[in-house]
């Protein structure tokens, strides 16, 4: 279980996170929605260990990622896949040097780390395209690569960082099964996105960031029946100059 | 204590414990051989042996305007074989490892930069620490290593062109024998030009190599914040080959 317990995190005079809690269950997709610059990918980046919290504390299976060692925060990113948002390919790699790298890491031997590759790409449908480069792939390949570099960890939890933004809507469904489909294969997932469909389609809670802070948390149905003013205008996607004045201030900024 | 001295206490403190956990990083970094050891023959062949071309062309040229030059200044004054003592000498030990170091700071402190950079704002860097790898071992330490070894290989066939071009110069376009231009040569060599020359520029790969890392994984924003990281580790480059040059003059002449 991933627990974030009242984090708070600044860039020079900016905050970005304002005492954020959230508790992430094994097992469910729990989703995180906010407005583009509220801190949702910061908010990730915290749980492995890419950031540190200027106060607050992030804790992975009862430990605590801010007072690991190098080693058990090595560990610790053994367990954990992380999908960016524009896949973050390795661009002087073909499609399964990507993958391989990760899994050379762990000292699999080489029979292991092919059949992992075939496997993790056969599940995001790309089979077959183990020697393309990044730069000839589409977004969205691009973006089923790094998951396939994710899950060829057999990681236990999984970070998606805006899985579905700027692709097209049959791309974007389908990158939403294939996160359905990680949490068949038991992987907890964390997934940040502004994109509600998505949020919806893959989410068994579903967390409302505002301000630095979860605004609400619920299932996908107590979402969609709040009365919260703020939670009902980003489902409903109004742009309320009252309600979000800060959080589009802050964007600016 | 004055409250300017307590004032700056902090500072120096706070710079102390930088240098600090600098050398630390590093000592893991190369500590951790299994990482960087792949890497280091095909950096060796980026930064190494394709600049050799660049490198032999500034030292054709560069032998050539030596040879004439001495002749201009030698002529009615000094025998005319001291040619061969100060194109030897002045290329060997000073203008082959400097000018090599400068060309070179342009292309791999460039090169670095801009990949290492690129890398950053691309989230590369940070999909490499997700997969368990450190940047610094990953990245870092096999382009610091490969720029300080193969500098002065660089360097010693640039040395070898440049004298051969002074020597076909002095040859063909001056009054002056083979035999002549070698006894010049000759008469003040001394091996510690040699080394001389090959530490200034192994130093020189270490400065160089190291500018173009800090500086691309410093970067920050999109493709401007990388141009800017490339221009000041090509300038922090050269300012490294003149500071360090005045250095190794200072102790080892």
């Amino acid at each position: 279980m991933i627990v974030l317990e009242r984090l708070t995190k600044s860039f020079g005079s900016k905050a970005v996170l304002n005492g954020l809690s959230l508790d992430v269950p094994d097992g469910q997709n729990t989703v995180i929605i906010g407005a583009s610059g509220a801190g949702k990918s910061v908010t990730l980046k915290l749980i492995v260990g890419l950031l540190e919290p200027g106060s607050g504390r992030v804790l992975v299976d009862d430990a605590v990622v801010g007072e690991m060692g190098r080693d058990e925060l090595a560990a610790l990113r053994g367990r954990i896949g992380y999908v960016f948002q524009f896949a973050a390919l390795f661009d002087s790699m073909t499609v399964a040097q990507n993958i391989r790298l990760g899994l050379a890491r762990r000292g699999h031997n080489e029979a292991t780390i092919r059949q992992r590759i075939e496997e993790s790409l056969d599940v995001v449908e790309l089979s077959g395209s183990e020697d393309k480069m990044p730069g000839e792939l589409s977004g969205g390949m691009r973006k089923r690569v790094g998951i396939a570099r994710a899950i060829a960890l057999k990681p236990r939890y999984i970070l998606y960082d805006e899985p579905t933004t700027g692709l097209d809507p049959v791309t974007a469904a389908l990158m939403d099964q294939l996160i359905m489909r990680t949490r068949d294969l038991g992987v907890t997932a964390l997934v940040v996105t502004h994109d509600m469909r998505s949020a919806f389609s893959v989410g068994d809670r579903v967390a409302l960031m505002h301000d630095g802070a979860i605004r609400q948390v619920g299932t996908v149905e107590e979402m969609q029946t709040s009365r919260d003013p703020l939670v009902r205008q980003f489902i409903e996607g109004r742009p309320d100059p009252v309600v979000l004045e800060p959080v589009v201030r802050r964007s600016a900024g | 204590m004055t409250p300017l001295v307590a004032a700056a206490l902090p500072t120096r403190e706070g710079f102390i414990a930088h240098v600090g956990r600098r050398s630390i990083q590093a000592g893991r970094a190369l500590a951790d051989v299994p990482t960087w050891a792949p890497l280091l023959a095909v950096q060796m062949r980026r930064l190494g042996v394709d600049s050799v071309p660049i490198a032999l062309f500034i030292a054709v040229f560069t032998g050539i305007v030596l040879s004439l030059l001495s002749s201009y200044i030698f002529t009615g004054a000094v025998p005319l074989y001291f040619v061969g003592a100060l194109v030897g000498k002045t290329i060997m030990m000073e203008l082959g490892p400097v000018l090599t170091g400068m060309a070179l700071a342009g292309r791999v402190g460039a090169s670095i930069a801009a990949e290492l950079g690129t890398m950053k704002v691309t989230e590369q860097v940070d999909a490499l620490e997700t997969l368990a790898y450190d940047r610094y071992s990953y990245l870092v330490v096999p382009r610091v290593l490969a720029a300080t070894l193969m500098f002065p290989v660089v360097t010693a066939f640039a040395v070898a062109i440049g004298v051969l071009s002074g020597w076909i110069t002095a040859v063909n376009l001056l009054d002056l024998s083979t035999t002549e231009f070698l006894k010049g040569l000759k008469q003040f060599y001394q091996f510690k030009d040699v080394w001389f020359g090959l530490v200034k520029s192994s130093s020189f790969g270490f400065a160089v190599a190291l500018m173009g890392c800090l500086r691309g994984l410093a970067t920050e924003g999109g493709a401007q914040g990388v141009g800017q990281s490339t221009t000041s580790a090509v300038v922090l480059g050269c300012e490294a080959i003149l500071v360090l040059d005045a250095f190794w003059a200072l102790v080892l002449l």
